[in-house]
């Protein structure tokens, strides 16, 4: 069974979102014939409706692909796709780690942008041989030698035979093949050795249990054999080991070191099998697990309700399915005099966050509220312990507190150097700290800022991409817990707290952002039988006020003949408005009137 | 009894607010509507129906003419039963009428009047492009009355661009100099599709507090003048009640004919389309529901002074009010929107201003 090992590459495929990922591995695939040309849709890898529509990919995929190069010689190419935004950075990670090399791609007429060089430094942690690839040379716009220097000059990357490629129409791929057969090395492997394998990606089949993706770095692995998992230590029967092929999954008698493939084993959940970690076997089990686990902690959190009571348990089921298959996601029960029973939802970042908000709303039919999204702080307090809290119900008594933390991140924004301005208005407006601004190339500017993470999760990106004009990119990491001066605001509607809106912010921001929720709401709630105040308070003490003055008028003056059906459904379409609206105490308040909260985009 | 419906699609021009059915006609097109509407009536005489009150509305019947509207008074005599003692109205714009017009109506059994003057001051009307003058609707009544024709209903708006309580004050006392029996006082509804919502920015309208004001000063104004409310936008003189509007807020049944109208019959409700030439070519009226729910009811009970009893709400649907209902009801009590002695249901004058917020949440028991 000795395989040629030398024949093996294994790769990703990394990129700035839009820059044709997805494309260019739809081209490889047809390629290497791994699928009929009449049986591709378009960006076959990424299976998921929504990652088709936003043109992002969320999860990772891996295929494996037989390629005849122009030596005459079978390669057997592993594609390990990664997911593309910054929430994910960690399954990135772990996918390069799987890998010898990467293709890098760069948009021929938008050069480096934000992801381009994180990926690129990700890369080149996992030592990892680049391949770069100018793609979109069809567009009108492209300027494949102007990005090829831009990549020379900031990546320090050779371009001269970096194929100038049209994922789109296919031109030159042939090329990004033969590049890869020739740079990318071979697997160190050796299949005489404790089995080692690294899990970067697993999904939930409802027939085979969890699938779990593997590299095997050391060792071999047989259907029948007892592995196990090396940070949790949860052993199963091995069922099944294969490889992933583009038309679905290709049974083998065994996995070896070097290969790309699956392991089944009638695991029931994905957290069984948690992406970082290292497979080994019950018998011969290796001592060491590989490097580079972590546990993954949710960032941002937020409060997700059914917008009808009766949906909890539907939501609940919801969740558990969405929790199978993506390990990060974290929810436990909460409840709120506003919205009742719901939960508390931990996510990776905003993004991620939006996903599983967008996939519950989908693919499970739920209408959801979701409360304002909160980062996790640390409130240190006069008693000396420390209280992590992610939901503002839980802020400490004032009087507690000595002091609060938040978390900052390092964040980078690329950007034509004509937006600089507007840009460092913007991170001034979130309480960004400068830190430096380097000219990639002349028309490419690297800002780098320190920005405390509530100051990005809700907006910022769309924000910040109105304007530039949609040319700036972002990226950004956590680095660390800082001082923070924060408050809690409360929203009091007719003089009740409503739980589902209060919020931690900075103090200097308090003022400001009070003024405008209190503005928000008094738009969006309709007038009602009697004056409804509307107040946010820190405390008891009331920053801000408005009034929701009392309904004196809403009737049909005129009222005969004819239209007595179409005013019947005049007021039964207001009957089925006021569904939508929530109750809180006498006061009745549309669902809009959140969202207008949550989204309090600026002016 | 039922009552009887005959539109007439046809104006001299149109008013920047209306959206009802009608259009500025050519030469024959009135001839041809004529003869449609007596083939219309002649169509649904095998149904033995028999009428209290016929109405004509429109559109400006006035400017159908008096003979037309007497041929097809004498068809409907001809193919229903019309009670002697019935309530015959005809709505007039006192730009289109003379001497000769009331004769006619008069002589053809007509015996009440509807006239629109929204306000009596002119700029107020221009903006609604009313382009008659005040002594015009003045001679209009006179004539009216000379001919016998002595029931006479005034159209007053509400919220009309530039109106203020002393120009409302203005058109009251000019309406009360009239000396007639009846007044429907509208608040004015922008309706889409309408010149003046496209326009609303060429004038300045009184806001919305100002509205709710001029509505309770002219119930108050009215009724000092022995014009009482019996709905929401409809006061008379004891006994001048419009019996054929009425009956739409009794929920009780009527035949409507002519392009865009709507009828009740037979516990089904309907309508031919409001497209002339569908009507001319005799296409038969289009089903919409079944007719006298709950819903309906209680939605126009609550409409009238006399308001939603609980006698008639079982009697007509065996069943009495819900606790929700109630308990909304007195809750609606407490805050002054209605009245509720455990047997009926009313509505004040404030409660009428938000009826439809009422309504809806009864309707939801």
């Amino acid at each position: 069974m000795a395989k040629n090992k030398e024949n093996i590459r294994n790769f990703s495929i990394i990129a700035h979102i839009d820059h044709g990922k997805s494309t260019l591995a739809d081209r490889l695939l047809e390629l290497t014939d791994s699928v009929a040309k009449r049986d591709m849709t378009s960006q076959l890898l990424d299976d998921m409706d929504l990652e088709r529509e936003r043109g992002i990919t969320i999860k990772a995929h891996a295929v494996k692909l037989d390629y005849k190069a122009d030596d005459g010689e079978i390669y057997e190419l592993n594609l390990i796709d990664t997911p593309g935004h910054v929430d994910f950075n960690y399954e990135v990670s772990r996918s390069l780690a799987a890998c010898e090399g990467a293709v890098l791609i760069i948009d021929a007429s938008q050069g480096i942008e934000a992801q381009t060089l994180a990926n690129t430094y990700l890369a080149l942690d996992h030592d990892l041989e680049l391949v770069p690839v100018i793609n979109k040379i069809d567009l009108p716009a492209a300027d494949p030698e102007r990005v090829a220097a831009e990549v020379e000059d900031v990546i320090g990357l050779d371009c001269s035979v970096a194929p100038r490629v049209s994922a789109k129409t296919g031109e030159n791929v042939h090329q990004v093949l033969e590049r890869i057969v020739a740079d990318v090395p071979p697997p160190e492997a050796e299949d005489n050795a404790p089995l080692r394998a690294l899990i970067f990606d697993s999904v939930y089949d409802n027939y085979k249990g969890v699938i779990v993706y593997v590299r095997v770095v050391e060792g071999t692995l047989k259907a029948g054999e007892m592995m196990k998992m090396m940070a949790t230590g949860a052993e199963f029967n091995v069922v099944e080991v294969g490889y992933m092929r583009a038309t679905g999954l290709e049974p083998c008698d065994v996995l070896s070191a070097g290969e790309v493939g699956y392991i089944t084993a009638s695991i029931k959940t994905v957290r069984d099998a948690k992406v970082g970690d290292t497979v080994t076997k019950t018998q011969w089990a290796a001592e060491e697990a590989l490097p580079g686990y972590r546990k993954v902690n949710p960032m941002v959190f937020c409060g997700v309700y059914p917008a009808d009571g009766a949906d909890y348990e539907a939501l609940r089921d919801a969740l558990e399915k969405l929790q199978l298959n993506d390990a990060s996601l974290t929810y436990e029960p909460e409840t709120s005099g506003a919205l009742g029973f719901g939960f508390r939802c931990g996510f990776l970042g905003l993004l991620h966050l939006e996903i599983i908000q967008e996939r519950l709303e989908r693919e499970y039919n739920l209408d959801l509220v979701t409360t304002v999204p909160s980062v996790v702080y640390k409130i240190h307090l006069r008693d000396g312990s420390i209280v992590e809290v992610d939901n503002p119900t839980h802020y400490p008594d004032v009087a507690e507190i000595e002091f609060s933390e938040e978390p900052v991140t390092n964040a980078h924004i690329y950007s034509p150097p004509d937006y600089v301005g507007a840009i460092m208005d913007l991170c001034q407006d979130r309480r960004g700290v400068f830190k430096d601004m380097t000219y990639i190339s002349k028309d490419r500017v690297d800002i780098h800022y320190e920005l405390p993470l509530n100051e990005i999760i809700y907006d910022f990106f769309d924000v910040l991409k109105s304007r530039t004009r949609g040319y700036a990119s972002f990226d950004y990491e956590i680095s660390e817990y800082r001082r923070s001066s924060l408050v809690k605001l409360d929203v009091l509607l007719n003089g009740d707290i409503i739980d589902a809106l209060s919020f931690i912010i900075h103090t200097d921001k308090a003022m400001a952002r009070a003024r405008r929720i209190a503005e928000r709401l008094k738009e969006n709630i309709p007038r009602q039988m009697f004056e409804i105040p509307i107040q946010i308070a820190i405390g008891s003490k009331v920053i801000a006020r408005e009034t929701v003055k009392a309904m004196r008028k809403d009737v049909l003056a005129k009222c005969y003949g004819g239209d007595i059906t179409r005013k019947k459904k005049l007021l039964e379409k207001q009957k089925e408005g006021k569904k939508r609206m929530r109750q809180f105490g006498s006061v009745e308040v549309p669902q809009e009137a959140f969202m207008a909260v949550l989204k309090l985009e600026e002016n | 009894m039922r009552g009887l419906y005959i539109h007439i699609p046809f104006c001299k021009s149109k008013c920047s607010y209306c959206n009802f059915y009608s259009f500025v006609p050519d030469n024959n097109q009135r001839d041809s509507y004529l003869n449609a509407v007596l083939s219309c009536i002649e169509k649904w005489s095998e149904k033995n129906l028999s009428f209290d009150t016929v109405y004509f509305g429109g559109g400006t019947p006035s400017f159908f003419g008096g003979e037309r509207i007497a041929a097809i008074l004498k068809k409907s005599r001809a193919c229903f039963e019309i009670s002697p003692k019935a309530q015959i109205t005809v709505e007039c714009n006192p730009s289109s009428v003379d001497e000769k017009l009331f004769r006619e109506l008069s002589s053809a059994g007509v015996n009440r009047i509807s006239m629109g003057m929204q306000s009596s001051v002119s700029k107020e009307r221009k903006a609604l492009s009313r382009f008659s003058e005040k002594e015009e609707i003045e001679t209009a009544v006179k004539l009216a009355k000379e001919n016998g024709i002595s029931d006479i209903s005034i159209d007053l708006m509400l919220g009309i661009p530039f109106q203020t309580t002393e120009s409302l004050n203005e058109s009251l006392d000019f309406l009360f100099s009239l000396n007639i029996t009846h007044v429907s006082a509208y608040m004015l509804k922008i309706e889409e599709g309408t010149p003046l919502s496209e326009n609303t920015n060429a004038f300045v309208f009184p806001d919305e507090d100002s509205v709710c004001d001029m509505y309770l000063h002219t119930i108050s104004r009215l009724s000092e003048k022995g014009f009482f409310q019996y709905e929401i936008s409809n006061f008379s003189k004891p006994g001048f009640e419009s019996r054929h509007n009425l009956k739409y807020w009794l929920c009780e049944e009527y035949l409507g004919i002519g392009p865009s109208a709507h009828s009740f019959l037979f516990g089904k409700r309907f309508f031919y389309k409001n497209n002339f030439q569908s009507f001319l070519s005799g296409e038969e009226p289009v089903f919409d529901e079944e007719g006298g729910s709950e819903e309906e009811y209680i939605m126009l009970r609550l409409r009238l002074n006399r308001g939603l009893s609980q006698k008639d709400f079982k009697k007509r649907f065996q069943k009495s009010f819900s606790p929700g209902m109630i308990s909304l009801a007195k809750d609606f009590s407490e805050k002054g929107f209605m009245s509720f002695d455990g047997e009926t249901m009313k509505l004040t004058s404030e409660g009428f201003l938000i009826s439809n917020y009422i309504i809806s949440k009864l309707i939801e028991e």
